[in-house]
């Protein structure tokens, strides 16, 4: 790829007088030497998993393998449906699109890792819901995915998206910056704005732990998928509303690899700190390994 | 970088709850049984780091397994593949991993079917990523990305030279590539990863050559 990093991006699509994502396609195809025709359809693909996800977990019962969590997708998508929510019906739309994800995600069904499992609801939650709202096309979508994996790209060479190695910063947070930026694009906000989009939302992710209960990726990954589609619209609007990132965005994604370092091993994915160990946690883990030492596993 | 493209980023397709331990494992399983070429009737699997401490939940183990069958990650038999190894006669010992290792999600596979054995271990990076560290014992990087020829041969003057130069009469390009050897003039193992993926033919060449004694290729896409 000619980029490394997201100012690299901004410069480039200057240059080539291109939209982020038609600067992805066209580094892909370089790279990959893949043709630009297969290149959109397995993206296509991806997007349709997405939206099938989407559809599998508002309209199914979905439970966890663990049967600790599912069905709060469509608690949140029938509360939508049954009046005015605090947030407003778009933000509840995109975060109980975000929750049928990751509820999915956690039955293991079918979903597409962006950037990883643990974050899976984010974008699709956002993608799917601006779609119905502004009546984008699916191409227009597809455009976006590669605006976001543009993004995804630089945060993951640079710094992290491996809960395990940079805490849930590291995942859900490189997803709501990815959404964020791609959310500016399609609105038609410029690259440089779409930047300033993924350093607002990475600052306000810093330090996220990644503490999953009973080491699975349920509680409070879901939540989190959930809530995080809601801070990807505020992190798109304020940026085009004009607001920037002080720190630069680049340097946001430097701090958030060594934020991630500093982190004891007990945050990063390891279940021995934050949420897993709290007295409900614990108990959650001790039932989990009871029932599975009964099942003879 | 230690990703390369766009689907490292969005994607991959699979099956959930985890790409570093599902998606990931399955991989690594299926890197695994490409490595050792058949299907294994037996595997140790030693997990390390936050794959020893989580994998019951994440199906960790049923995505290994999985990759064993060579199921992709998004392979909806990923959750029924105990079953199905099982029903291939297939033993799988699963083990807890101690001392150093290089990533926190960090996996030791052994193979065998009859005479045959392979061994391979790897981590699992982040998005369903892999980093391959050691391959039969050979200290051996690989990324799993691109097609990747492992060839087992003798440490001897213009080995390399010959493989390559078989790759490049069937203009195959070398994207990566590295050597390990036991000793000098011992055992040594070569892995050079691809822009696309050689067939049959052109491994048969490769393991003709002088000092070469098996060559096999690693294609998980």
């Amino acid at each position: 790829m000619q980029f490394r990093s997201l100012k690299d991006i901004i410069r480039l699509c200057e240059e080539r007088s291109v939209t982020i994502a038609e600067l992805m396609v066209e580094e892909q195809v370089k790279e990959t030497g893949v043709s630009r025709e297969e290149v959109i359809q397995q993206m296509t693909d991806y997007y349709h998993i997405m939206k099938e996800a989407v559809h599998k977990g508002i309209t199914e019962d979905t439970v966890s393998r663990s049967g600790l969590t599912g069905g709060d997708a469509r608690r949140v998508y029938n509360y939508l449906n049954n009046g005015e929510t605090a947030s407003g019906s778009d933000a509840t739309r995109a975060m109980s699109y975000a929750l049928a994800v990751s509820e999915v995600n956690a039955s293991m069904g079918r979903i597409i890792a962006t950037p990883t499992a643990g974050s899976c609801g984010i974008i699709p939650g956002v993608f799917v819901s601006t779609q119905e709202r502004f009546g984008w096309s699916d191409e227009q979508m597809v455009m976006g995915l590669f605006a976001a994996g543009a993004i995804g790209y630089v945060i993951a060479n640079n710094s992290s998206i491996s809960g395990a190695e940079g805490g849930c910063q590291a995942e859900v947070g490189s997803a709501i910056g990815m959404a964020a930026g791609a959310v500016v694009e399609l609105r038609d906000g410029s690259p440089e704005q779409a930047m300033h989009a993924v350093g607002l939302a990475l600052k306000n992710t810093l330090g996220l732990i990644c503490d999953p209960v009973a080491g699975l990726v349920e509680i409070p990954c879901i939540v989190r998928n959930g809530l995080g589609a809601v801070n990807a619209l505020a992190a798109a609007d304020m940026a085009l509303a004009g607001v920037r990132s002080a720190i630069p965005s680049d340097e946001v994604v430097d701090v958030m690899l060594q934020v991630g370092r500093s982190m004891p091993s007990e945050h990063r994915e390891t279940a021995r700190g934050g949420l897993a160990q709290t007295p409900t946690g614990r108990k959650i883990t001790e039932e989990l390994r009871r029932r599975r030492q009964n099942n003879g596993n | 970088m230690r990703f390369k493209n766009v689907f490292n980023i969005i994607g991959p397709s699979m099956v959930g709850p985890s790409s570093s331990h599902t998606a990931g494992a399955a991989r690594l399983g299926r890197a695994a049984r490409q490595l050792l070429g058949v299907c294994p009737e037996h595997a140790d699997i030693i997990l390390y780091g936050s794959f020893a401490e989580t994998y019951w939940g994440h199906g960790t183990d049923l995505a290994l397994v999985g990759g064993l069958l060579d199921y992709s990650p998004d392979d909806p038999r990923l959750p029924d593949a105990a079953e199905e190894a099982d029903h291939l006669g297939m033993t799988i010992q699963f083990d807890k991993g101690s001392g150093n290792y290089p990533h926190p999600n960090f996996v030791r596979i052994r193979l065998q079917q009859g005479e045959r054995t392979a061994e391979l271990a790897g981590a699992s990076i982040g998005g369903g990523n892999i980093e391959i560290h050691e391959m039969n014992g050979f200290d051996l990087r690989g990324s799993g990305q691109y097609p990747t020829l492992a060839v087992e041969h003798q440490d001897s003057k213009g080995v390399l030279a010959d493989i390559t130069r078989t790759l490049s009469e069937s203009e195959l390009n070398i994207g990566f590539m590295d050597v390990d050897r036991k000793s000098r003039s011992g055992e040594a193992m070569t892995v050079i990863e691809l822009d696309s993926a050689p067939v049959q033919e052109v491994l048969d060449r490769i393991e003709q050559l002088p000092h070469v004694t098996r060559a096999v290729v690693i294609n998980l896409d």
